[in-house]
């Protein structure tokens, strides 16, 4: 450690005890209290990164989660790894590993530093202009363009941190514990309500904690002083939580704010396990009070970005905070009081400082009188017009501005400096009261936005309110306060304050140099590489909307979101477009305020968590027999069942052909029932369904479809009468939710005159489909006590009946064409009934099968999937389904559309079957479907919805949607492919069994 | 995120409920004897104000209950709940 950078200091750093880090694999100490940026500075380390896109050397610019530059690679493990990360906002520990992003083979020598020599023709909107064409040429240069994206490196294992979310309810919340917010909390807390303070710092009170001039003092304290009794007051406050490295990343309406609270990031890799790393606060307050502070404004003058070139106030904070002087040759360049402070601070610790060169030719403040009594030279009425030094700052060349500031007169002088701290005044910080929807206005005298309008109950105070002076502030803090919570004022009987600084400024947004602007390089937007010149260039091309400049030229567009560069950015385009400053209003503040981990955003919500798994009952008997699973929806459901090493099409032919030939069992348990009660029940499906209800018998079942009020197929199911008012119905597995949702609707605001109870009873049973020829047999034995005779218990019927004395619904209706039955147990049930089944179909070669050959073998029978066969485009007509919608009825849902001018049309895409002119040739799903493959552009007919190798047609049969496909019957049409064109012959959809002898044969 | 104040059930999370279009559009009683333009106009046109606009809200993980909301689109004020088949009681 180099130990004239190190000076005695103040309690925030731990002397004692030592900590080891390791910077670009190499070893170097700081002590406990650092950051990873001051630690580098105390080792004279002020080149840590290169820049996006001229990979120009960069250093620590500011000391908090403003900074553009110093953005590192954190941890070399790969599991843990986490690019662009602020070195300001890092706390070290032992054993840290971080690393410069952006550079090869070394941040000190960088291959892409020839992007700064190129820069002359890498101009604003470069990628934009230049490959452009050829149009063909795009994937070649993708390639190169994606290669060089991008900063950091993303993690490629998964992360082994342990990450939660956490609601918190209050009356007040205050973002930021600096001076006024440590004032209203306390006057928050003790005035009864409940309150949270939260700062992004490890520490609280600001800026204002280090502040031990002589020249601001509260009740004839020093503020630091003064400060440090308010927090030991607070801090034992009974109503106050307080919480700091916290971080709000959004304020939302309503007072909704989502905050990350850093938990272990500042603890060694050992000490974190089983602990939670970072906490996702989801904030309701009932009032919030932003405390939010000020951004130091750097200055934009010609290569303003060279490491040592830092925010005044940050060479300020590294050494009253960290003791740490961030050069041994100091200049300080300011236009406005702010750097006096910080030449105070480096004056008292007899740090050298070379020169203040200010804008300003008058200066009249105690401080600086001060400062100058230290016979330290002020340029008066200066500016800087270049600075010297590669990997770090060596020497600066100042000329004297004109009147008007527009232009700078005289002679160059040349000055040595290895550090130059610059301050073009503050920013208030007001990100969070924007994202709430507040809404600003500009201050003419100092140049700032400051909040106007606010749109919930919330309240800005401080330098986050344009309130910058410490009397201004705590008298402000005071009034405000007190009028938004409607207190006494007691807690403050009187503040009084001292400040030697006075809050004049003289802004200029672009500083004139002596170059032209095209040879300069004026850092707008540091991380990004946006210049004053890019944005003079975008204006000149005709951009103007502030939203376009900013996306063109990039600024404000990096992980710091332009904190420090976007008002200068909005400054130069307003002098350069000759409006006025705030006419154009800003680019938008977008959360998150500072980037949050996608572990922080997931929370606990990963691996099995990541999403509900819904489960039949007959579940563990389907892993127990080795089957495959399918995700439907929520569901798990069992897909096929390969036997000795059969892939899943070896599988499927054989559970379809057993179906067929003998018997198969389905878990048909995720379908979605709604149990439908209710005198106006048989009227509500007349209603909701295209067929007609009225008429059905009770233990009767009935195959129904569903539209949209758009005439578009919604869902379908087979809807059983239990009773005189009382009708099951069956969903599709996906659509169950919906469904309900949708005949709530239609029951609660269209209809509520009618009398109906709709109840989800989906996970109340499993539901087991045994079909085939032998399942006849197969049930009797199951149930010998039912007469499963054709004449008491025909296709499309229901008895209730009982299995082992647990009463069950056994419907007897069919999906494949089969004689099949369906059983509804209670789901408790549904396991053992299913093995009851296997036993008593063993004898048949009972074959599982599952969601794939249930699919082949409706397919053969031409009944549709909704959702795979239709798309929210096909009316029941579309789909040649024209028999289920009743020509009588009066009304359903959907039914007047139906003959709108566009749903009548003949050329709409209709459902057809498809026969491949190579019977073993099977389709894609999703293939498109053409006639004429020598016409440019090829029509596209419609397009194939499902497709399978039938068993038991022994060929590949298909369907489709194809305009006009209802005439088309046995017209060949095309399939193109990749390589090769497949011949296909319209057909009828029904593929096996029209006749349904199957399904009605005398078992 | 808004707080909506359910008439049902009182204040809960906007992740609770599901917006559900414009509200006090009332589905003809005899669609078949409108023209297409009609049923068009009831099936498809809705209004997207800037400003005061009447939705249609579902507490979908509450009391499953449908409801009116009166609210200015421009600031997110919600500035009436009410029950369906009521009146708004703002303008």
């Amino acid at each position: 450690m180099s130990n004239n950078l190190r000076f005695k200091t103040s309690k925030f750093i731990d002397e004692t005890y030592r900590v080891s880090f390791k910077f670009n694999n190499k070893t170097y100490f700081g002590f406990k209290g650092d950051t990873l940026a001051s630690a580098l500075l105390a080792n004279g380390i002020h080149l840590v990164g290169r820049s996006f896109k001229y990979h120009r050397p960069r250093g620590i610019m500011t000391s908090g989660s403003e900074e553009p530059n110093a953005i590192i690679q954190l941890h070399d493990n790969s599991s843990r790894t986490e690019p662009n990360v602020r070195a300001t906002e890092v706390e070290i520990y032992e054993g840290l590993v971080a690393s410069s992003q952006n550079c090869w083979p070394s941040v000190n020598f960088d291959i892409g530093g020839i992007n700064n020599l190129l820069s002359p023709i890498l101009p604003a909107g470069f990628y934009y202009k230049t490959f452009m064409w050829p149009a063909s040429f795009w994937e070649k240069y993708e390639y190169f363009i994606r290669k060089s994206a991008g900063l950091g490196k993303s993690p490629k294992e998964a992360d082994p941190d342990i990450y939660e979310h956490k609601y918190i309810h209050c009356d007040v919340l205050v973002i930021g514990a600096g001076i006024s917010g440590i004032m209203a909390a306390k006057m928050a807390a003790k005035n009864g309500f409940k309150t949270l303070l939260v700062d992004e710092k490890s520490y609280l009170g600001g800026s204002s904690i280090y502040d031990n001039s002589e020249f601001s003092k509260i009740n004839n304290q020093i503020t630091s002083s003064w400060l440090e009794k308010e927090i030991n007051e607070i801090s034992k406050l009974e109503n106050l939580e307080i919480k700091t490295r916290t971080s709000v990343a959004a304020f939302h309406g309503y007072n909704f704010l989502l905050a990350r609270e850093n938990l272990t990031d500042h603890l060694p890799i050992n000490q974190r396990e089983n602990k939670v790393r970072q906490r996702l606060l989801k904030i309701r307050a009932k009032k919030v009070i932003t405390a939010t502070g000020s951004i130091e404004r750097p200055l934009i003058f010609d290569n303003n970005d060279r490491p040592g070139i830092m925010l005044s106030s940050a060479v300020k904070r590294y050494i009253d905070l960290y003791g740490v002087a961030c050069g041994e040759n100091n200049i300080l360049f300011t236009n406005n009081d702010t750097a006096y402070e910080t030449a105070m601070s480096l004056i008292q610790r007899g740090i050298k400082i070379n020169a203040i060169i200010d804008n300003r030719e008058q200066i009249d403040s105690k401080i600086s009188y001060e400062v100058e009594k230290n016979n330290i030279k002020i340029y008066k009425g200066y500016t800087v017009v270049d600075t010297y030094g590669y990997r770090r700052i060596n020497k600066i060349s100042i000329m004297k501005l004109s009147k008007d500031g527009q232009t700078v007169i005289g002679d160059k002088t040349k000055l040595n400096c290895d550090c130059l701290g610059v301050s073009g005044g503050w920013t208030p910080a007001v990100h969070l009261f924007t994202q709430s929807g507040g809404k600003l206005k500009f201050r003419e005298e100092d140049q700032v936005f400051i909040p106007n309008v606010y749109p919930s109950d919330q309240i800005s105070i401080g330098s986050c309110n344009g309130d910058f002076g410490l009397e201004e502030i705590i008298k402000n803090t005071l009034s405000s306060i007190k009028k938004f919570l409607d207190i006494d004022n007691s807690e403050y009987k009187t503040v009084e304050t001292i400040s030697g600084l006075n809050q004049s400024k003289r802004n200029i947004w672009l500083l004139p140099s002596d170059k032209s602007i095209g040879k300069t390089k004026s850092f707008v937007d540091y991380q990004n590489d946006a210049t004053a010149k890019d944005i003079k260039l975008a204006l000149r091309e005709g951009f103007r909307s502030i939203e376009h400049v900013k996306r063109y030229t990039t600024t404000g567009m990096g992980t710091d979101q332009g904190k420090l560069g976007n008002m200068h950015a909005l400054g130069i385009i307003s002098e350069t477009a000759g409006t006025k400053m705030g006419e154009h209003g800003t680019t938008t503040f977008r959360p998150p305020y500072t980037p949050l981990t996608f572990g922080t955003i997931v929370g606990r919500n990963v691996g099995e968590f990541f999403d509900i798994f819904r489960r039949t009952p007959i579940h563990d008997w389907h892993v127990a027999n080795n089957a495959e699973f399918e995700n439907v929806g929520q569901w798990k459901r069992a897909w096929y069942y390969p036997k000795d090493n059969e892939n899943m099409h070896q599988a499927v032919q054989r559970e379809s052909k057993a179906a067929r030939d003998s018997a198969g069992i389905l878990d048909a348990s995720t379908l979605g029932k709604i149990d439908i009660q209710g005198t106006d029940a048989s009227e509500f499906l007349n209603r909701v369904y295209t067929n007609a209800w009225s008429k059905l018998a009770i233990g009767k079942c009935r195959y129904g479809l569903m539209l949209n009020e758009d005439g578009m197929v919604y869902d379908d199911g087979v809807t059983t009468r239990l009773g005189e008012n009382h009708y099951i119905m069956t969903t599709t597995t996906g659509g169950a939710a919906n469904v309900l949702g949708k005949l709530e609707d239609y029951l609660q605001t269209e209809w509520p005159e009618l009398d109906v109870y709709l109840s989800s009873v989906t996970d109340h049973f499993a539901t087991i489909s045994v079909c085939g020829p032998n399942s006849k047999k197969i049930v009797s034995k199951v149930i010998p006590d039912l007469d499963l005779s054709d004449e008491k218990f025909p296709h499309m019927s229901f008895k209730n009946s009982k299995i082992d004395n647990i009463k069950c619904r056994i419907m007897r209706i069919s999906f494949t064409g089969e004689h099949s039955y369906e059983i509804n147990i209670q789901a408790n049930f549904g396991k053992s009934v299913w093995e009851k089944c296997m036993e008593a179909g063993k004898d048949f070669n009972i074959t599982p099968y599952g969601t794939e050959t249930m699919h082949l073998l409706r397919a053969e029978k031409g009944f549709i999937i909704v959702g795979q066969d239709t798309d929210a485009t096909l009316t029941p007509i579309d789909l040649q389904m024209d028999w289920i919608v009743s020509k009588k009825k009066y009304d359903f849902i959907g039914k007047r559309s139906l003959y709108r001018s566009d749903t009548i049309r003949e050329d709409r895409k209709q459902l057809v079957g498809l026969l491949t002119e190579n019977p073993e040739e099977v389709l894609e799903e999703g293939a498109q479907i053409v006639a004429d493959i020598k016409k440019s552009p090829i029509e596209m007919l419609g397009h194939v919805t499902s497709s399978y190798y039938s068993p038991n047609l022994k060929k590949s049969i298909a369907l489709g949607v194809v305009k006009g496909g209802k005439n088309m019957l046995g017209q060949k049409l095309i399939i193109p492919m990749e390589n090769k064109n497949i011949n296909v012959t319209v057909a009828d959809p029904v593929f096996l069994d029209k006749e349904g002898e199957r399904l009605n044969a005398k078992l | 995120m808004f707080l909506i104040n359910c008439p049902f059930c009182g204040e809960r999370e906007q992740s609770e409920f599901k917006a559900g279009g414009e509200a006090h559009i009332v589905r003809p009683k005899q669609p078949t004897e409108l023209s297409d333009d009609e049923w068009a106009e009831y099936l498809f046109m809705r209004k997207n104000i800037k400003g005061v606009q009447f939705e249609r809200w579902n507490h979908v993980h509450g009391c499953r209950k449908w409801f009116n909301m009166v609210r200015d689109t421009s600031n997110d004020q919600i500035k009436a709940v009410y029950k369906m088949g009521e009146k708004p009681p703002v303008k």
